[in-house]
């Protein structure tokens, strides 16, 4: 059954938003514009009462709009929500490239692009350039260029390409990460280097691609390489020097995982007890266990908290390391002062998928059931959308958002995950039809919240695959994964999806499908618009209430980038998004593999050959604006 | 050396002399080739912009040894499983390093070149295997890169694929999505 809308309109799922029925025509969009003004005009006048039930961003985490973007996620909320509504829903029709600017390289672009006091920032994939646009310049000037030097060899260790995902700014210096383990603190206004250290060692098959948080005087940074039996970890580095401040396992004694019985306080008594990160392992095992933290850090000032996920298990054929495999595939809470962990929940235990729990954690402020909690929402891969309340790690939902068979959902008792006997693979054997895939439901690239309409916008995967799990062996610096997938799309044909959630009411309000994996962000806006792109180059504007398609742009290559909003020196709004096709789902364009291979590309082979026929390798920066 | 055609003669013999005559050389087992076929090229380049980059002879008698021999091509498979090639090059399609299967070579696809690229690894992150692989070994995994190309004798390449080996999915690739009615309108 085709459960998903057409490239021609998303189909909405239900009438709960206050416009109901309208046509895409100009006259509606303009209703609905006026319409979403009228709201954030009650909103603002008269916050409370009327609105009582829609999901709130933090405002400690979530300051208010200044026109400027200076992390990924926007916020320290990871709202990806921006207060600038010159584009609105009414004249988005009318974006046109404001300039472009080509990156200088041709592997995935991930980056966001960050704006701050008139300079734009982004990293590029390999050799990680980090390069400064002077916006006062007419056509978006060079300003300066950043070149780290990474060692090449560190690119047979990038499991999914040498992407990288973003800087982050603070305080005058920008904070970021090389493909070989290395971070860089550079000085905003020159591009000179402040500090460099090295937090992990690629030849142990630790590479970083993620984008550092700041948290107060500390910049967190995350491994990656669960792919090549890494041991993963979250590092805090002294903003002033780069010197440790302290360093967070996710696996092996309770010692190098900050566990302090005094201050961990789960949820969910299983996760008691003395060195589960050692005794859920075969011997030894936790030390080539993976569990790297690539994905995203959410802080909560008020709790003092930071929140980021763990990734899977190595090696990827689990018949090689029974236990509960903690503390990958779940969630850690920690103080940011000296690490510590508060509570840890975990979303597939003993990681049969590749599951990554490294996923966007949007902090909200909610009334659940009559009472206010303080949540984190966390699409995760595994399919479900989890709502954990972020002071004690109980989980308070976990709703499928995708065809899943390999489950059969989360008791939310005692919070685990209930798998299906028969999809338990086994080496040598073919699982078949398992759903969702192993890059899962949706993998790292992320949602947004809307202040104005309460709804989660997420970019996601509507994936199959089958599975078969082989031998494998430990070779220090090679890839440690033991499994042979073959992906394909799920019920409907569509492998995409691009969703509006509804937090409260735990369900779709309106979905569009799309023929590929959606790899790239989402940015909201209070004009009323939603922002992403696709794998085949469309960047899109819809309607942030009901999905309609307000405008789109084919760029030069596919996007699994970041979009985001700014204004700029001239006082009007642009829009910024990096084209340049790459990373898993676009790993077999910009890599040249070979689709006769089902397994290239880690599985994408078996259902990425029209894609490769039809979008090419290249690197751009997009700034879109209206016309003066 | 041991030889499986007299054992094979039995089963051959009453189907046609012609597939006796090839199966022989695809049958063969030289479990310790003699010095020369297992030792590493002397000549052999990258490119040939100063001309000659290889002993032709070499070659060919690599050629006939790793790439016409099934037992050879055989362990090539294994081996390459073992190594973890399977990670990085998938099964010829490529992943983090290049496709193996198809006529593109970045460092030389001839079989004296592939083994180099595994002795002494590539600069942007193929590891040097020489320390860790017996060079008749790494001949053996050349000899199979190079029938995932669909080079060497058609006789000696696996029978069938080492994975996955089931149909594929019906459904396997995403359909175009088409602009239909819609039914809010």
């Amino acid at each position: 059954m085709r459960n998903t809308a057409t490239a021609a309109g998303p189909l909405l799922l239900q009438r709960a938003l206050p416009e109901g029925d309208h046509s895409p025509g100009v006259m509606s969009r303009r209703l609905v514009a006026q319409a979403a003004l009228s709201i954030l005009a009650a909103w603002v006048l008269a916050p409370g009462a009327a609105q009582a039930q829609a999901p709130q961003a933090p405002a400690a985490a979530s300051p208010p709009e200044d026109g400027n973007w200076t992390m990924p996620a926007r916020d320290l909320a990871s709202t990806r929500y921006s207060g600038l509504d010159q584009i609105n829903a009414g004249n988005a029709h009318g974006l046109t490239v404001a300039f472009t600017f080509s990156p200088g390289t041709a592997k995935g672009q991930e980056s966001a692009v960050l704006a701050v006091d008139g300079t734009l920032y982004f990293v590029t994939s390999f050799p990680n350039y980090l390069i400064a646009i002077d916006l006062s310049k007419p056509g978006g000037a060079l300003k300066w260029k950043f070149e780290p030097l990474p060692d090449a060899s560190s690119l047979g260790i990038a499991c999914c390409q040498p992407v990288n995902r973003g800087p982050v700014y603070s305080a005058g210096t920008l904070y970021y990460n090389s493909i070989d383990a290395h971070t860089f603190a550079i000085d905003a206004a020159t591009g000179a280097l402040k500090w460099k250290t090295q937090v992990g060692d690629f030849h142990a098959g630790e590479t970083t691609t993620m984008a550092p948080l700041v948290v107060r005087d500390k910049v967190l940074v995350g491994n990656s390489g669960s792919e090549y039996g890494a041991r993963g970890w979250l590092v805090a580095l002294n903003a002033q020097d780069g010197s440790e401040a302290w360093r967070a396992f996710s696996t092996g004694p309770d010692s190098e995982v900050l566990i302090d019985p005094t201050v961990f306080k789960p949820y969910y008594s299983h996760y008691v007890g003395k060195d589960l990160g050692v005794r859920e392992w075969p011997p030894d095992h936790w030390k080539i266990g993976g569990g790297t933290v690539w994905g995203w850090i959410s802080y909560d000032p008020e709790l003092d908290l930071i929140f980021y996920g763990t990734s899977n298990p190595s090696p990827w054929n689990h018949e090689k390391r029974p236990g509960e495999n903690f503390w990958t595939e779940g969630l850690f809470a920690r103080r940011p002062a000296d690490g510590k962990a508060r509570w840890f929940y975990q979303f597939s235990p003993h990681g049969l998928w590749d599951h990554s729990a490294v996923n966007e954690n949007v902090l909200l402020d909610v009334t659940w059931q009559g009472q206010p909690r303080k949540v984190l929402v966390h699409p995760e891969r595994n399919g479900y959308m989890y709502v954990i309340d972020r002071g004690s790690g109980e989980v308070l939902a976990a709703d499928p958002y995708v065809h899943i068979t390999s489950t059969t959902g989360v008791d939310l008792k005692t919070g685990r995950l209930m798998t299906r006997e028969e999809m338990i693979p086994k080496t040598g054997q073919v699982t078949r039809g398992v759903c969702p895939n192993s890059p899962g439901a949706k993998d790292w690239p992320p949602s947004a919240f809307s202040k104005q309409t309460g709804l989660l916008y997420v970019p996601h995967n509507n994936l199959c695959m089958d599975w078969e799990p082989t031998e494998v062996s430990y070779i220090r610096g090679t890839p440690y994964i033991g499994s042979n997938p073959r992906f394909f799309p799920g019920p409907g044909g569509n492998a995409g999806e691009f969703m509006a959630w509804d937090v409260i009411a735990r369900k779709k309000v309106w979905t569009i499908a799309e023929r590929w994996p959606v790899w790239s962000g989402a940015l909201a806006t209070a004009g009323g618009v939603v922002f992403y792109g696709n794998l085949e180059g469309w960047f899109k504007a819809v309607d942030a209430r009901t999905g309609a398609l307000l405008w789109q742009f084919k760029t030069a290559s596919g996007i699994v980038g970041q979009p985001t909003t700014f204004r700029g020196s001239d006082g009007r709004q642009y829009v910024a998004i990096l084209s340049g096709i790459g990373g898993w789902a676009g790993g077999l364009v910009s890599g040249d593999l070979d689709p006769r291979d089902p397994t290239a590309a880690k599985g994408f082979g078996n259902m990425e050959s029209d894609l490769k026929k039809e979008v090419a390798s290249g690197g751009m920066l997009y700034v879109f604006a209206l016309p003066k | 050396m041991y030889s499986r055609c007299r054992s094979s003669l039995a089963i051959a013999w009453m189907s046609s002399v012609a597939l006796l005559a090839g199966g022989c050389q695809r049958e063969e087992r030289d479990f310790s080739p003699g010095p020369a076929s297992g030792s590493a090229p002397a000549t052999t380049a990258m490119n040939t912009v100063l001309g000659e980059n290889a002993d032709a002879g070499f070659r060919e008698q690599q050629r006939r040894t790793y790439e016409e021999n099934a037992y050879q091509v055989a362990q090539g498979q294994e081996l390459y499983s073992a190594f973890n090639c399977v990670g990085c090059h998938a099964h010829g399609g490529g992943d983090v390093g290049p496709a193996l299967m198809d006529e593109k070579w970045i460092y030389g696809g001839e079989i004296d070149q592939i083994y180099l690229s595994i002795a002494q690894g590539r600069a942007n992150g193929m590891p040097a295997y020489g320390a860790m692989i017996p060079s008749q070994q790494i001949w053996q995994i050349a000899g199979y890169v190079r029938s995932l190309g669909g080079h060497g004798s058609k006789s000696a390449r696996p029978g069938r694929a080492d994975h996955l080996a089931m149909p594929a999915p019906s459904q396997a690739s995403p359909e175009p999505i088409r602009p239909t009615q819609r039914d809010d309108s």
